[in-house]
Formats: C-alpha cells, structure tokens, sequence
C-alpha cells in the first residue's frame, strides 16, 4: 500500500549488499578503485585523550586523574602518547598506515554540538549557512565509477546531503538504546517522581551490555567492507559514532568508545584487504575538549582536538602533524582550551585532493566555497 | 502552556511543526467538527467489507465459509454426504489465508497512521481511535484480521460525529464485530435450524446460542458493569439469534443456514432465529424477527447508564484518570437530552474547564506517543509494515487487544518499566530516520510551549547532536504526557 516502494527499497538495499559474495578485488591501480570512509565522531571526542601530548607538563597538572593509564600506551613521537585503548590503530602506525594531526579545528570556535557538526559536515563557515554537505560536493566532482557513496545511518547525514545522489543502509530491527542515551534520559526524569521510579526499574530490568571487546565497531567495520568491497560497491562511504561527550567517567567511557574505534579501524583495513592500499580513512570530531579535568571526572566543551587518517600504500604515515602550541595557562585559547594551530578543512582537502590526484584548488573551492583562503597542507599523504 | 497547544496535544495528535494551529482553541477543535472527512482519498483505495469477503474466499479454494469452522462442520456432517472435490492441508490453508489476511491488516494499519500523521481533523481521528477501542474487536484471531481497518472504516468513521445509536448498530452489523464475538455461528435452540439439527442423532454438538456478543454489547458497548443480570444476557442473546453474515452464494451449508448472498454483508437469517417474545432491562420486545434486536439496540443506546457510561469512558480518555463527577454528569445531561447526538456530547467536553487545566494529566497511550512523535517530526510517510512492529514493540499493537474492553486508557499501564524502556528506543531510532535539522529547543517549545520544565531545557541544550537531542525531547515528561 502506501509507500511501500520506499520500504521495498531499503529492503532490496539490504538484500544486495548481503547477497553479494565476500571479494576482493585483486585489480590492479586504477582510479575506479580509491575508497573513502569518513568516520564522523559525534559528541566533541576529548583529542588530548586519543593522542596524549604527555611531554607537556601542563596536562599533568591540568588533568593528572585522567592519565593514570595513558603512559602505557604506544609512545608516538617525543610529545606524544596514543591511548593505550588503541593497540591495533598503534600497529597502524609502526607501519605507517596511520597519520595523525593535533591541535586541529573546523573553523567552528563556540560550543554547541549541533553547530560545530552541522560546519563540520556542511563545510560552511557558520551553522546552516551550507545547505548541502562537502561529501555530497565531493562525489559530484568525482567521476561516475568511483563515487558510488553510501551512509550506514537510518537516514542521510548532513555531510552527505545534497544533489548528487547518495544511498543508506540500516539494520532493520529496532536497536536497543545508546548508554549515552540512558544516562541523559535518567537526568531528565530526575525530577519526575513517577517516570523516575519506573525509569530506575527499567535500567534495572535492562542487561548493561558489555561492549568493552569493541563487538559494536568490530561488527560495524565488516558490515562496511561487505559493502565496499564488490566491484560494483560502494566507494565512498561515512560512518557514524556517538557517545564522545564524555562530561563525567571520561576515562572509563573514552576506554570502550577507543576500543570500539580500534576493532572499527582494524576490521576496515583486515576486510578490505588489497584494497586497503587503495583506500583513504578520515576520522575527525566537531570540536575538543577542555584541557582541564572538571569535578565528576570528565572534560567540557572546548575548541581543537586530533583527528586521524588511515590508509595502505599511499599514506606517509607514523607521524604527528602538529604546531604544538603547548598547554600552559598563556598558550591556551581563552586560558582553557587547546588553541587551534592546524585547520581541519585544509587537512581534508589536502589529504583527498592527493587520494584522488586533482587540483586541490579546485577540490577546495568545491568543499569549502566560503573557505577563501585555505592554505593546504604540503605532502600529507604520499 | 497556550490553549492552542493544550487543544493539540489533548484532544489532537500532537502538533506538527510545519503546520501548527493558531488562533481560538475552541473555535480550532469545533471547526474540525464540520470539517471532518469520514471517507479520505487516502482510504479510498482499500477494500470494502465485501471485497475482503472475496479476497478471503478466493485464497481458501472458494469455500468462503471454511472461514467460520464451527458451523461449518457441523452443517457439512449433517447435510452433506461427501465432499469430493480434491483439497488442500489444513495447515497449507491456513497459512495462506493468513498471508492473504495478514496484507489487508497491514494495508489497514498503515492507512490509519498515514492518516493520523497528516490529519488536518486530528481531533476527529482521536475521537475515531477511541470509538474503535470501545468497540473493541482482535485482529489476534485470523477470522477477524482481514475486517479489523474495514470495521473502523465503514462502522466507525461514518458515525464518529452522529447518533450514538446509529454507531451502535452500524458495529454490531459488521462482519469485524460478527465473527469476532462467535455471533456468525450463534443458532437458536427452537429455530427451524435448531429443530432440525437436534433431530440428527449423529450430531456430536448440538448448534448452540452464543453469549458473547450480548454480553459485550451490555457491558462493554452500552450500559456498563452492573447494570444488568445474567437474565438479561440470556435473553438478548437469543433476540439475536439469526444476525449472521452471508456464506459463499453456492454452498449447501449457506442454503440451509439462510445465509446466501453477496459474501461480507451482514444479514438476519430467520432459519437461525429463536422466536419469542423477550424482556430484557425491564422491558418487553414482543418484535419479531430482525426488527426485535434493532429494538434492543435502540432503547438501550439512550439509555442513562449508557449515558454515563459513554460519558465517563470520554472524559477518562481525554481529560483525567479520575473524572470530575459533575462533568461526567454534564456529559450524561446532553447525551440523554440530545438522544445520543455525540456531536453535542464532544462540544460539552470543549466548553469544559476541567479541558483547559495546563497541567496534563494524562499520559499518552503508545499509540498517541507514536503518532504524536512522527508529527513532531514533520514525517510525510509512513513505511509499511514498520508501524505494526512499532506499535508491537510499544505495547499496543493495534486492533489487537486481547480483552473485549479494549486497552485501558488508565496511565499506570503505559508508565511501566518496559514501556518506558521501548519508548526511548524507538526515539532513538525515529529521531535517527527524521533527518531533522531544526534545533531541537526551538521545536520543544513549539510542541510544549511553557510547560517545558528547566531540567528538560537544559538536558536538550546538552545533548551531543540534533538526533540526541530529539530523541530526548520525545521522551521527555512533558512530550509523554498530554
């Protein structure tokens, strides 16, 4: 009856996707087989927990609870320490499939999620000011058979928005609720007395589940590779992640988020196989957090984190990309947060403009028109 | 909270952002009185009772009366020799005509949401749900499953905003209400079919007299618990011996049971009819044939306990879980004083203060929530198939309520620990369809106006995306509540 053409569809989406036989493409190099998975981290990922500048003195007065364990993960460079949550990015990064940037921003500088996402994905230079996002303008520039782009979300992200044309998947069945989520709903009913009693009874009832092995990404990461991998598959894909807005028991949520992003990363590059050399992973969040511990053990809004990149042959990766500005109380942006010293647009830009070999002018006047002078990155990739 | 807002939650559906109602909120919900469409373009396309009639018929091998088994049997036993025709296992049928039956349910269902979503009467749409929940029949049973939208379509629609009698036998006539209470089957023990199937000495049961829809209609449908015998169920339940519905044109079984005809229409057999004159609720009904029900059915549906009863169920839905005896009794005054004009009844209840109390009182049923929430939403179409397992998930799957009475409106049953729990998963996840890009503390207060409480606010402001957000605001104590 009433639209059922658009249920059908969803429904033969999901269908194909898994019909298709697990390959591997063994062709050889050719512009028809670059990959791009942008991996949005929706919350304000804390980046001063992802890669630990513990070199600098400051983050140890300034957050000394938050890196009880932080010393015991990979140490990156001289400066920096990677969360000991991502053994599996860590070997990424010995092998040099894995480049990472600090001190990075949108040119987004106030504090609203909703806000720093939308100019995240939109590429504007103020909320809503963009009405499509720069993914969709990036498949428009690419040619037919290599901008085949797909989100896995329930409906098309901002970022993907727009004219060209773009697919989603998701899982049919009715997910349980996001931890995130709970906690938020059980402050709400704080003052409720009635939905509060329920509310508790309910969280009772409800099996805490144990992601802490990383299952979610891990089970995510496949379900991308079955969907890029196929000749005719996906090319260009984004993934959504939540619960980074890690206000309270940062250490121990930033531990399962990590861990989930790992086994996501991991899976991505053992399914893709030989494509992974062919293939470029931009991980980035709408804004950091504050340098500073706040008093029920988690971080607030700030303003420049760390984004990370992933790929096989062409990324020249085992490096930190940064302009360090340091963390002492005169470098930091209003005496609080990391300053910014490295543009997130520019990052994007460059990194895609040499994963595709095009004019990264031109990509830049194409993903950021109200960016007018964005200055590129030299040599990120290859 | 504004009276505008208070009328859309309340007695509507929930306001939709892209279409919010303005102005006078009397004015607003009498408007829709007149406005009202009981046949929409968007239920054109569905089957009548007949066709379904067909549809079911033509997936059980043309044996339209294999759909009502009791009868069925006995009648082939004692007349029909041999049955020589070739046929299918039971079980292959019945899964056949569950598929046949389950489609129509779906196509059904998935109207009504599409209609509750977009309604520009919503007022009349909540009124029209309620209707159906008092006249409560369940899809559960295969046999109904393919009437369940057609009974709401065809029995309640045309007569939301009518006579309260006319309602009444328009449901009691529908094949829905027939075969769901067994009435199909129901013989009178000295009807001619009676008579002469108590002769045959082979009979394993003899045809009996069914109870069910009698009962249902006095304590559920009209006068209410305790205002009636035993006695009186006895004897209403033969008055309606013979109300049947039609049996496939060509079969022995529908000859010799009076039923022949065009299938799916309601029809008196007077082969099935107890005789006699009966008295029930103190009164006489010397009437003969189909005119002695019609009787009942007229007198008890102004009757003052069906008055108070109806008025009571209306204000208990719509305003509070404990209603005001002085409003039930206004409700009761314009009932009996109109004859049963439901259209004077509904404008009592407008012209109420007790309606306008900002403080609502009521929480929404699963059904309200999810109708309420794809509103807020500014959601154009509803997919099919996912509201049935929404509302499954939800608690109330639509015309399937397990109990005659219907689902209780009372807020303690959709407060539970479960409830709750189900309804914030399928925030999540209707707030991940929506694609929104409205700031979610605009949208609040759009639907909730002042009555969004500081806590609620904040936790907005705080969460970490739009679709977060969202899904908070569908849950929230104010947006439960109506």
């Amino acid at each position: 009856m009433l639209n059922r053409r658009l249920f059908l569809g969803a429904g033969c989406l999901g269908t194909l996707a898994f019909a298709m036989p697990f390959r591997i493409s063994f062709a050889q190099t050719a512009a028809t087989n670059k990959r791009f998975i942008f991996i949005i981290q929706r919350g304000a990922a804390d980046g001063l927990s992802m890669i630990a500048p513990l070199a600098d003195p400051a983050l140890t007065q300034l957050r000394g609870p938050l890196l009880e364990n932080a010393a015991s993960g990979m140490q990156l460079d001289k400066l920096f320490h990677l969360h000991p949550a991502m053994a599996e990015i860590g070997k990424l990064y010995q092998s040099s499939h894995a480049l990472f940037a600090h001190a990075i921003a949108s040119n987004y500088r106030n504090q609203s999620h909703f806000d720093g996402q939308n100019i995240l994905e939109s590429g504007g230079t103020f909320a809503y000011a963009e009405k499509t996002g720069w993914l969709n303008r990036l498949t428009s520039q690419l040619s037919p058979n290599q901008n085949k782009s797909l989100a896995i979300a329930q409906v098309i992200p901002m970022a993907m928005r727009g004219a060209a044309p773009i697919s989603n998947y998701a899982p049919a069945q009715i997910p349980v609720a996001s931890e995130d989520l709970l906690k938020r709903v059980s402050q709400m009913y704080q003052q409720d007395k009635l939905l509060n009693a329920s509310w508790n009874g309910a969280l009772k009832k409800r099996e805490l589940i144990d992601d802490v092995q990383g299952e979610s990404g891990k089970v995510m990461g496949e379900l991308a590779c079955r969907l890029m991998t196929p000749d005719d598959g996906t090319r260009i894909m984004m993934i959504e992640t939540g619960g980074w807005d890690t206000h309270s028991a940062q250490t121990q949520r930033l531990n399962v988020q990590l861990k989930n992003l790992d086994q996501l990363i991991f899976s991505i590059k053992n399914g893709l196989g030989n494509i992974w050399n062919n293939t470029l992973v931009i991980v980035a969040t709408e804004f950091g957090r504050t340098v500073a511990i706040n008093n029920t053990g988690g971080t607030d809004h700030g303003t420049a984190s760390s984004a990370m990149l992933f790929g096989g042959g062409m990324i020249r990766g085992g490096r930190v990309i940064a302009d360090w500005p340091g963390l002492n109380p005169e470098q930091l942006l209003n005496k609080r947060d990391l300053k910014p010293t490295l543009s997130l647009e520019s990052l994007i830009v460059s990194s895609l403009a040499e994963h595709y070999q095009m004019d990264p002018q031109q990509l830049a006047k194409g993903l950021y028109p109200g960016l007018k002078d964005l200055k590129l990155m030299e040599a990120v990739l290859g | 909270m504004s009276d505008i807002l208070i009328a859309q939650n309340r007695f509507g559906l929930g306001a939709r952002p892209d279409n919010l109602a303005s102005g006078d909120a009397k004015f607003w919900l009498r408007n829709q009185l007149s406005a009202y469409r009981p046949f929409p373009q968007m239920l054109s396309a569905l089957p009548s009772r007949q066709e379904l009639a067909v549809g079911v018929a033509k997936s059980n091998e043309g044996t339209f009366f294999d759909n009502i088994p009791n009868l069925t049997s006995k009648i082939q036993t004692t007349n029909s020799s041999k049955n020589t025709t070739p046929k299918k296992s039971p079980i292959d049928l019945d899964l056949q005509i569950n598929a046949v039956a389950d489609q129509y349910y779906e196509d059904a269902l998935t109207a009504r949401a599409q209609l509750a979503i977009t309604s520009a009467t919503p007022f009349i749409e909540r009124l029209v749900h309620f209707w159906a929940n008092h006249f409560a029949v369940s899809a559960n049973s295969p046999n109904v499953r393919p009437y369940a939208g057609a009974f709401e379509f065809e029995a309640i629609r045309p007569h939301v905003l009518g006579n309260f009698s006319d309602m009444l036998l328009a449901v009691e006539q529908h094949p829905a209400m027939l075969i769901y209470s067994d009435q199909v089957n129901s013989v009178g023990e000295h009807s001619p079919l009676g008579e002469k199937t108590t002769l045959e000495k082979n009979l394993k049961n003899k045809l009996v007299t069914s109870e069910n829809l009698a009962r249902e209609i006095l304590q559920h449908h009209t006068l209410g618990e305790r205002t009636y015998t035993q006695e009186d169920i006895l004897e209403f339940a033969k008055v309606l011996t013979g109300w049947t519905i039609t049996d496939n044109q060509n079969s022995k079984a529908a000859q010799n049971s009076g039923r022949e005809g065009q299938p799916g229409t309601f029809i008196f057999s007077p082969l099935m009819h107890e005789p006699g004159i009966r008295y029930i609720v103190g009164k006489k009904y010397s009437q003969t044939g189909i005119d002695q029900a019609q009787a009942v059915l007229k007198d008890i549906a102004i009757h003052p306990a069906t008055a108070k009863h109806i008025s009571t169920k209306l204000v208990r839905h719509f305003i509070s879980d404990n209603p005001s005896p002085a409003l039930i009794e206004k409700l009761s005054q314009t009932f009996l004083s109109s004859s049963g004009n439901l259209t004077e009844v509904y404008k009592v209840l407008i012209n109420a203060p007790e309606s306008w109390q900002t403080q609502a009182a009521k929480f929404k049923t699963p059904w309200e929530w999810l109708i309420s929430s794809m509103r807020a939403l500014n959601t154009k179409g509803v997919q099919s198939q996912s509201i049935n397992s929404l509302c499954a998930q939800l608690g109330q799957p639509i015309w399937k309520v397990n109990s005659p009475a219907g689902y209780d409106d009372a807020s303690a049953n959709w407060t539970t620990p479960d409830v709750l729990m189900h309804r914030v998963e399928v925030a999540e996840l209707l707030a991940s369809r929506s694609g929104q890009t409205i700031d979610p503390k605009v949208l609040a207060s759009q639907l909730l106006g002042n009555q969004l409480s500081n806590n609620t606010i904040q936790t907005l402001a705080q969460a970490d995306s739009l679709g977060q957000a969202l899904a908070l605001m569908l849950v929230s104590p104010e947006f439960l509540r109506r």
